[in-house]
């Protein structure tokens, strides 16, 4: 295959419509007669409720339905989790609250009206009497002798136990020089798509055709699960993902709203609208992270790194939502990042309480485990007095131990983590920085280079390690008239999947991208599939694409080498012609080719007519990319305010499809993880009431919060699959933290601190800074 | 209920709509321009922008009572039906949006930035789209964009290759 279009920047396919305003969210959808679904919310993190009165609300004008979880109760399954962790407690959501609210912001009570205005207003005629009850905030406090348990029949707030341990750890310890014990925080955080989720549903009692709209980034699964939670035949329910505001893992997920809204279609016989308001979205769409980890490290002074133990407390909220409980685990796979440790052990301890459930954002249990080891380096460092480029480089693999086992048992498929970290110190000019800083030191400025060299997990993954199927669909259809069709089960939001299959497509097949149509969401048209999240849709989905793509070119050379008298074997896909190795002048046009698929006059015996090809790729390995990140702040002695000076980013997710995409996914994971670093985090109160419930509250990154990004590439392609690409919708988010809160401590060192928690507020500094200047001094 | 008239991407429109009818929500539910997005309704992530009499402003918090008489452009004004704005363009040339939601928004505050500055600095552009929320992209490749559209504005050459 000559590549003309693979690794170019092609322009985005999906961006005519998006510049002009003119592509369809599910808010944008309208249908005739179309009523509109409002919850009600409890106040409250913790309540029993003794009643819901709905009377006033029924009687109110518009108002056609008013439902509260007992007369639903029954009808609608319970949020569906698919993570299994052995003896974990039921943690089941119920889609509508009956006898007890667990979290600020669940859902008591629903109402449909004929128009959004009279909808929202009706939900202050229904009246609930609660019976408040001592809210568990705290994750250290829920798991505390005698806190309550927030779920009936359970002795305590422990939701699991899981642990994982390879290596010989007391052996590591034994043999170490010395111990260095950090408890780090991770907090939570609000993902805040800027499309908050919605939900359009429309039922045709004559059909019993149930069509539900929803902003998500799983429309198959959705489907299964919206069938399974209303007991409705699967087939006769479709799902469609129309244009999708971002997901960030948020929309990998399946809610009470998606399955509410459909049963409220079915009742009604009328479609019916949810748009979910921005506080809605901060109160009870998934939140990330949340995690507190106690660390030990054994070390030999010449920086070796022997064995890394962790304890980990993860607040999972009130319930389990599709994969809450999973999450956490994959911080412990990933504990050793790009190091060869030989033993390493993880103890976490999911907690129930009364905050939104945990989930995954984009990211997920990897952001947690690149931080904690990236922190691990940086305290070694400090301990010994080395440099941290220096611990590093003397923890890693070689490029020769790939593939390379971890003591948590995964197997790294392929990497060069010197040479990221050589191109990343060259691009920084790194010596300069350090001569820049010390100079800047004397003159009592406070500048910090931050260094994070990390490895993640990508491309989810094979089946045998996913809670539900790792595998990704593709159907690939020639029509009639020369046009091509790719269906993919990876549905995008954001990633530009219509661009960088079409560019596939267009290469293997020897014809423009703009031929080749990508189709995806809609789970009438597209064949069973999975889904975009784990960074996966390349890795995974568009293998499954060129491997449809292999499959049709192989039937369509054998058709031309019938009619031109060649061998299917030597067949050449250029310019839209298809012709033979060695003569070209045996040429068929690509058209006439495909055309011959359909009359089927002239197909070489026995082949089948049409020109379709179906594949569900199961990948053997999760794929690993990498890289190093630097990062240099200058904090304000004077204010404690942290200034980003520098970004550094230079990633290798193995070969690239688009480097436009690539860039773009980069960048903006990074200004993600730069929100966590320096601002974002879900304050709830003692009370359980979310104080950073809107975005005046919330702060996310602006655009005159940021620098420019440099970014460069290494390419070591994966072996687990044939296109050799790796992933990267997550990089920016894995790597980026580390890098900060390294440059952070390092500005700081002066002042004899190794280690600050997130997020880097200026309050928070200041006072590291005026605490410890006199100790110092 | 009141009636409004006013101007939208050069046509006469009317409605007749309760007065707590917002600007967005006129737009949006009652002329079908769905352009223009609701990301917050409270004046928060700019996703609702258009331009009022020359002025970008969050639709979502501007009532039907303020805009009578009023000329307002949309995302869908923009474009005319053989060219694309300049700014479209190079949004598109440079990758500038990812899931788009925020586009729209983000496109009217820099068309009325170089309304009003034609050669903005990196900085002001920033300051500009300082009320808008992206949540996907990190900012560069819009920056990127503005400046090049700012250059074709000018009746320069943009700058095609990526700025640093
Ligand atoms: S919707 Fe208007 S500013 Fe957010
Ligand atoms: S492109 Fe998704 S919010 Fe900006």
């Amino acid at each position: 295959m000559t590549t003309r279009f693979i690794g170019k920047p092609l322009k985005r396919k999906e961006d005519p419509r998006l510049i002009q305003g003119l592509s369809h969210y599910v808010d944008d959808l309208n249908l005739a007669g179309m009523h509109y679904a409002a919850f009600l919310r409890s106040p409250y993190a913790h309540a029993n409720i003794r009643s819901v009165d709905l009377s006033k609300a029924r009687r109110a004008s518009g108002v056609v339905l008013a439902l509260s979880g007992t007369d639903i109760d029954g009808a609608i399954q319970p949020v569906p989790c698919a993570a299994q962790i052995p003896d974990m407690k039921s943690g089941a959501r119920p889609v509508l609250a009956r006898d007890r609210v667990r979290f600020v912001g669940e859902s008591v009570a629903v109402l449909v009206a004929s128009d959004r205005y009279a909808a929202r207003d009706a939900l202050d005629l229904i009246e609930v009497d609660y019976e408040p009850l001592t809210p568990i905030v705290n994750p250290e406090k829920a798991i505390a002798k005698g806190a309550a348990p927030l779920h009936a029949g359970q002795k305590d707030n422990v939701a699991f136990k899981w642990e994982l341990e390879g290596g010989d750890l007391k052996a590591a310890f034994k043999a170490a020089d010395k111990v260095i014990k950090q408890r780090i925080v991770n907090q939570r955080v609000i993902p805040v798509p800027i499309e908050t989720r919605g939900v359009l549903a429309d039922y045709q009692p004559g059909e019993g055709q149930l069509t539900v709209w929803s902003s998500t980034q799983i429309p198959h699964l959705l489907r299964t699960q919206i069938a399974s939670m209303l007991n409705f035949p699967e087939t006769l329910v479709h799902v469609v993902a129309p244009e999708v505001g971002g997901g960030f893992g948020t929309k990998l997920n399946v809610y009470p709203e998606e399955a509410i809204v459909a049963y409220l279609a079915i009742q009604l016989g009328k479609p019916v609208k949810w748009s979910e308001s921005r506080r809605e979205n901060f109160q009870a769409t998934i939140h990330g992270r949340d995690q507190i980890d106690d660390l030990e490290v054994a070390i030999k002074r010449d920086g070796t790194i022997l064995g890394l133990r962790c304890r980990v407390i993860a607040d999972l909220g009130a319930y389990y939502q599709l994969l809450t409980p999973l999450i956490p685990t994959l911080t412990g796979l990933m504990m050793t990042g790009c190091y060869k440790i030989p033993a390493a052990r993880m103890e976490i301890t999911g907690v129930f309480t009364n905050k939104m459930a945990t989930d995954a954002y984009r990211g997920a249990g990897r952001p947690e485990a690149t931080y904690l080891i990236e922190r691990v380096m940086d305290l070694v460092a400090a301990e010994l007095k080395k440099g941290p480029v220096e611990v590093r480089r003397k923890n890693f693999p070689q490029p020769k131990d790939f593939p390379y086992a971890t003591p948590t048992g995964l197997i790294y498929d392929s990497g060069d983590y010197q040479k990221a970290l050589d191109m990343a110190l060259k691009v920084a000019d790194y010596k300069k920085l350090r001569q820049e800083q010390a100079k800047l030191r004397k003159e009592e400025r406070y500048m910090g280079i931050g260094i994070s060299t990390y490895v993640e997990i990508c491309g989810m993954g094979p089946s045998s390690a996913m809670p539900a199927g790792g595998w990704e669909s593709a159907t690939v259809r020639v029509e009639p008239t020369g046009r091509v069709s790719v269906m993919t089960g990876s549905s995008p939001h954001g990633q530009g999947q219509e661009t960088t299959f079409a560019q596939m497509g267009a290469d293997v097949l020897g014809i423009d991208p703009s031929q080749v149509q990508v189709v995806h969401g809609d789970t009438s048209v597209v064949p069973y599939g999975i889904g975009t999240f784990g960074s996966r849709a390349t890795a995974v989905g568009g293998t499954a694409v060129y491997k449809s793509l292999q499959k049709v070119k192989e039937k369509l050379a054998r058709i031309a080498a019938h009619i031109v008298g060649s061998d299917p074997e030597r067949m050449v896909f250029a310019n839209r012609k298809i012709f033979a190795k060695q003569s070209p002048k045996k040429s068929v046009a690509f058209g006439q080719a495909v055309s011959a698929a359909y009359v089927a006059k002239t197909l070489p015996a026995e082949m089948e007519p049409g020109l379709e090809a179906t594949t569900f790729f199961e990948p053997t390995n999760f794929t690993y990319p990498f890289g190093t990140h630097i990062c240099v702040v200058e904090i304000d002695a004077e204010t404690g305010d942290v200034k980003l000076v520098r970004y550094v980013a230079v990633d290798d997710c193995g070969n690239v499809i688009n480097p436009l995409l690539v860039e773009g996914q980069v960048q903006g994971g990074i200004v993600q993880s730069v929100g966590q670093a320096l601002f974002e985090e879900a304050v709830y109160d003692e009370q359980g009431q979310l104080i950073t419930g809107e975005l005046m509250d919330y702060a996310l990154p602006r655009a005159s919060d940021m620098c420019w990004i440099e970014a460069a590439r290494t390419v070591t392609p994966t072996p687990v699959n044939p296109l050799g690409v790796k992933g990267v919708g997550e990089a920016g988010t894995i790597a980026a933290t580390p890098a900060l809160a390294g440059a952070v401590a390092d500005a700081l060192a002066p002042f004899g601190v190794h280690h600050v928690d997130m997020p880097f507020k200026r309050e928070k500094i200041w006072q590291v800074m005026s605490k410890n200047r006199r100790r110092v001094q | 209920m009141v009636n409004v008239t006013l101007r939208v991407n050069g046509e006469t429109r009317s409605a007749s709509v309760p007065p707590e009818t917002t600007l967005l929500r006129l737009l949006r539910d009652q002329f079908n321009l769905t352009g223009s997005k609701l990301g917050c309704d409270v004046g928060d992530c700019g996703a609702c922008t258009v331009i009022v009499d020359g002025q970008p402003v969050n639709s979502c918090l501007m009532l039907v009572g303020q805009v009578e008489g009023r000329e307002v452009l949309t995302i869908e004004g923009l474009a005319n039906a053989d060219h694309l704005y300049p700014l479209q363009k190079l949004f598109e040339h440079f990758g500038s949006l990812q899931c788009g939601f925020c586009g729209p928004g983000v496109i009217m505050s820099a068309k009325a930035l170089l309304d009003e500055n034609p050669d903005p600095s990196t900085e002001e552009i920033r300051d500009a789209l300082g009320g808008n929320l992206c949540r996907c992209t990190g900012y560069t490749k819009m920056i990127e964009a503005i400046k090049g559209a700012s250059c074709i504005l000018r009746g320069e050459e943009a700058p095609l290759v990526k700025s640093a």
